[in-house]
This record gives structure tokens, sequence and C-alpha cells, in this order.
């Protein structure tokens, strides 16, 4: 099982309405996976700012006073937003590595689920309502933004096991099914410089494509690539800085529906998910092909 | 709330169109509810006609109804509609998820819209037609089931399909009819590769005569039957020989 969604807005006017949208399509889904849930927001890249969010199992003792020692630690202007366990660190954009390296000896117990320019990343163990609740999420802006409940299968039910997992700058991603050859490939992308936080197998894809979009690849190559080179069930979505690509193994057991209107294209696991959208009945309502690779971008 | 709906022409007296009508509003109405009204219709009912609102990509939209009786349902349905179907005229005016008409035993089934996988899987009995596309593993292990898709079949259809006719108007996936038995494959369109032990067979009069019936009975308009390929087993997987280990 596992539900996902997905999110990418064409029509501005529905930006201040991307976190309540999103939230509905996942809360939506919650039979489909009770024991944890996640979602990365994208907002707008001003390019002069650089957005760190941060977990802690101790956020009352972890984020007190943060933000002036993380300023002097790194020499820059820093600003720490608390929601609940997780909190959204700001900085300029050149003192993001610094900023993680500190981290480690400033606060260890701080776990990084994601950074970039436009990203926040938001996951906890519960049923999705209940994390949405917790983080607000339906009051967030955004320009597109991705989704997920989980029924745990590879790995423990933890808040570091929950998707979306994010491996790169603005890049992160949610899975629903199972990889077989994650141990092989996790340890080959270790060798090529890669880290990992889990035993996860989605964190090997998601590592999978940031590695290859590393290496020059545009998202859609990297997706494609992953079809050849990752065994198992799999649909994937996947969010980037300026986009949303969804892709599904050639089997395409798990299930995936998409709709596309004027105004936003949305992936959902089941219809059901997209039922409240605006203008559905009258949207592109379509299942994704198996082993094709789909992307949007802004 | 009351336990069982008012019919129609109960909330609206002066509505003349079919007074026999039931209408269930799932926005309303739980699921459950719907299923065993449905299920507690008896031989001879005067209810013969039900309208089921707002489905809005719900699982199991009457499932197991055992009586003939048509059943409208306005918009998509998910995860198993109409499933186990034994005599009822129900239509989807929309598209379905998942295994639509699974294990059909009578009756028929029809699909306005695009039915997602497995539609009409393990069915022995009735007719689906689906207006739209099916998506992989359309009719896979069907039973006796007839099965009419306008539009495209995604890959793995007809997956050990045992006994029925599965017609498709537009073009086959992958791996058609892969360690088929006796069902009966017609495809009008190209199909994208067979699978192990299905063959292209030859069209006799006789299969002529069956699929223009099919055709008929699914209300196929402007499309001859000698438009189509007919496919089936080649009957060389049906036991174990060591000779076509290669073809498993």
């Amino acid at each position: 099982m596992c539900g996902i969604v997905g999110l990418f807005l064409k029509d501005k006017a529905l930006e201040p309405k991307l976190g309540a949208m999103l939230s509905e399509m996942l809360v939506s889904l919650s039979d489909r996976g009770p024991d944890s849930a996640g979602i990365a927001i994208y907002g707008a890249a001003t390019g002069n700012e650089a957005k760190i969010t941060v977990q802690s199992p101790k956020p009352d003792r972890d984020f007190r006073g943060l933000d002036a020692e993380l300023a002097k630690a790194i020499s820059a202007p820093v600003s720490v937003a608390v929601k609940s366990t997780h909190a959204v660190i700001r900085t300029t954009p050149d003192k993001v590595d610094a900023a993680r390296e500190a981290l480690q000896t400033l606060r260890p117990d701080i776990r990084i689920m994601g950074a970039g320019e436009a990203v926040e990343i938001y996951k906890e163990v519960g049923l999705p309502e209940a994390v949405v609740d917790r983080f607000d999420v339906r009051a967030m802006t955004g320009t597109h933004g991705i989704g997920h409940t989980r029924m745990a299968t590879e790995s423990a039910v933890t808040t570091m096991g929950a998707h979306p997992f994010s491996t790169g700058a603005d890049q992160c991603l949610v899975h629903n099914g199972s990889l077989s050859n994650h141990n092989n490939v996790r340890r080959e992308l270790i060798r090529d410089g890669m880290t990992f936080e889990t035993e996860n197998d989605t964190e090997v894809a998601a590592a999978y494509l940031s590695n290859r979009m590393a290496h020059g690849k545009n998202l859609g190559e990297a997706l494609e690539g992953a079809l050849s080179d990752l065994d198992g069930f799999f649909t994937f979505v996947v969010g980037t800085k300026n986009g949303f690509g969804v892709v599904r193994d050639p089997i395409a057991c798990k299930p995936a529906v998409m709709a596309e209107t004027d105004q936003y294209v949305a992936f959902g696991s089941e219809y059901r998910a997209l039922t409240k959208l605006p203008g559905i009945d009258n949207a592109r309502v379509w299942e994704p092909e198996p082993a094709t690779v789909y992307f949007w971008e802004h | 709330m009351p336990a069982t709906p008012m019919s129609k022409a109960e909330r609206e007296p002066g509505h003349a169109h079919n007074q026999a009508s039931r209408v269930f509003d799932l926005s309303v109405h739980s699921l459950r509810e719907l299923n065993q009204a449905l299920h507690k219709l008896t031989p001879g009912s005067n209810e013969t006609a039900w309208e089921v609102l707002n489905p809005k990509g719900s699982h199991s939209v009457a499932v197991g109804v055992d009586q003939p009786v048509s059943i409208d349902v306005r918009g998509s349905v998910g995860y198993y509609c109409a499933g186990m179907n034994d005599g009822a005229a129900i239509t989807v005016h929309g598209s379905a998820g998942p295994g639509v008409g699974e294990n059909m035993m009578s009756g028929s089934i029809v699909i306005k819209g695009d039915a997602s996988q497995y539609a009409g899987a393990t069915g022995r009995g009735g007719l689906l037609v689906i207006e739209g596309n099916a998506s992989s593993r359309c009719g896979i292990s069907m039973k006796g089931i007839d099965i009419v898709v306008h539009g495209n079949i995604g890959h793995m259809s007809a997956f050990m399909a045992q006994s029925g006719n599965l017609v498709v108007l537009g073009d086959a996936g992958d791996a058609l009819g892969d360690s088929i038995y006796e069902a009966r494959l017609f495809v009008r369109g190209k199909v994208e590769s067979l699978g192990a032990d299905c063959i292209a067979k030859e069209m006799r009069s006789e299969h002529i005569e069956l699929l223009q019936a099919l055709l008929d009975k699914a209300g196929v308009t402007g499309v001859k039957a000698s438009e189509f390929k007919r496919y089936g087993s080649a009957r060389k997987l049906y036991n174990f020989n060591i000779d076509n280990a290669d073809a498993y």
C-alpha cells in the first residue's frame, strides 16, 4: 500500500491554497498507510536565501538559542522558525554546507530533513491528519508539493523512515512500492560519495536520482536511468526546485492516476485523492503508462 | 439519518421520471448502507432501477449484487466496483479504478470512461464493456466472462485466461495472453507482443459469427468482425514437458 500525492500549480492564484489542497489530497488516502506521513512544499526561490529543514527528538532543548549560536558559528545571519518537532533554518545560500557542519557539533541530535532554496519538508510518525495539523501544512503557500502516507514494509516506522526523502538540494521523492536491489545500489552510491541516514529502500532511490543529477542529468534523464537501474515495484513522485516528475516501473502494479487542467497537474495513488480539486470534473484524467517518464517544470 | 434512504418517488412525489428508481447519494449515505440495501433485494422486487450519486472514487461500489436490477453510478469509482456481479446491469458514468467487475458471474457492467488494472479479473460470466481504455492485466485469469474494450488494453492482459472472450477494438500491450488456456482474444489494432504460448489463429466463419454477436450485444456499431485478428493458446504449456522449458 502507501498513498502518494503530488500537485504542481500552473495558476499562481492557487499558490496560497497549495498547502490546503495537498493536505486534503493526502488525508483522503489515510487508509492506504497509517504509519507515518510527510509532505514537501516548494515555495518560490528568491535566490538570496537558503532553507534547511531540521527535526529534533527534543525540540525544546535543541531549538532554543540555536539562531544565535549558529549565526556565530558560520558568521552569517540565521533565523530559526520552529514548527513542533521541526524547524526551518534560513541563512544565505553560500552558508548551507557550513551550517550543516556546525549543526553536527552544536546540536548532535538534530536530523536534517532537507535543504534548498525552495523546499520545506515535514514528516512524522502518525496519521496524515495529525501530521498535517502538527505542522500547520494547510496554511502553507507554494508552487508545488508532494506527500506520502506510509504503510511500512522495508524498514522501521520512524520519523527518518517516513517519506519524502531528500538527498540533494531542493530534491525529494515519495515512493509507493518496494525495491529489491537497494542494498547493491546503496553500496555503489556510497562508493560515489553519497551518504545515507537509514536502511530504507526509498532513500536509495532518492539518492540515485540526486547522484544522476549531480552528474549532469536532468530530472527526466535521471528518471529514465531509474527504470533500468532500480529493480522492484515503484511509483515515484519526485520534486525539484522548478519541477515535478512521475515514473512507474514496467510492471506497474502500484496504482497511479493523474489529472491536468489549465490550473494544475495533480497525481494521486487513487482518484479519491483528486475529487476535491477545482475543476476536476472537466480535467483530463489518465493513468500514467508503465515505464514512462512524465515531468513538468516551471 | 434514516436507516434506508427514501426512494426518489417518496422524496419527490411529483417526480415523473422513473417512479421505481431509488437514488443513493454517497455524500449523504454510507457505502455500506448502499451495498446492504442492494443485498437485501429479493426476486421480484419493484426496486428495479437504482442511481448512485457522488461516488467520488469510493471503493467497492455495488459489489455482490445478485438481482437483475439496473444501477447507474454517476461519477468515477475506485477499487473493485461491481465485483461478483450476478445478474445486475451496472453502468458507471465515469472511470473505474482497479479490479472493476472482478469475478463477475452474470449480468452486465458498462464503464463509460476508462478502467484501471485487472478489469474483469477471474470473471466467470456476463458482459463487461469498457468504452474507454483498460490498463494492464485486463481479463487476467478470465473464466467465461465476455469483455469488450472500445479503446486499448495494457500489458499482460488475459494472463492465464481460461475461457470466455476478450474483444479489443484498439491495440493490446505487451505479453498478451501469456500462458493462456481456452479463452478467445480478438484484437482489431496492433498487438505489442504475445505472451508465452499465445499465437495468432485463423478467423473461421464460426469466430466471425461469435464476434459479431458479441459486438452487437455490446452495442458496438460501425466495426466489422472481419477487421479483427484472433489469438489463442498454442496448447504447448498445458502439461510440463521438458522440451518446452524455455517457454516458461
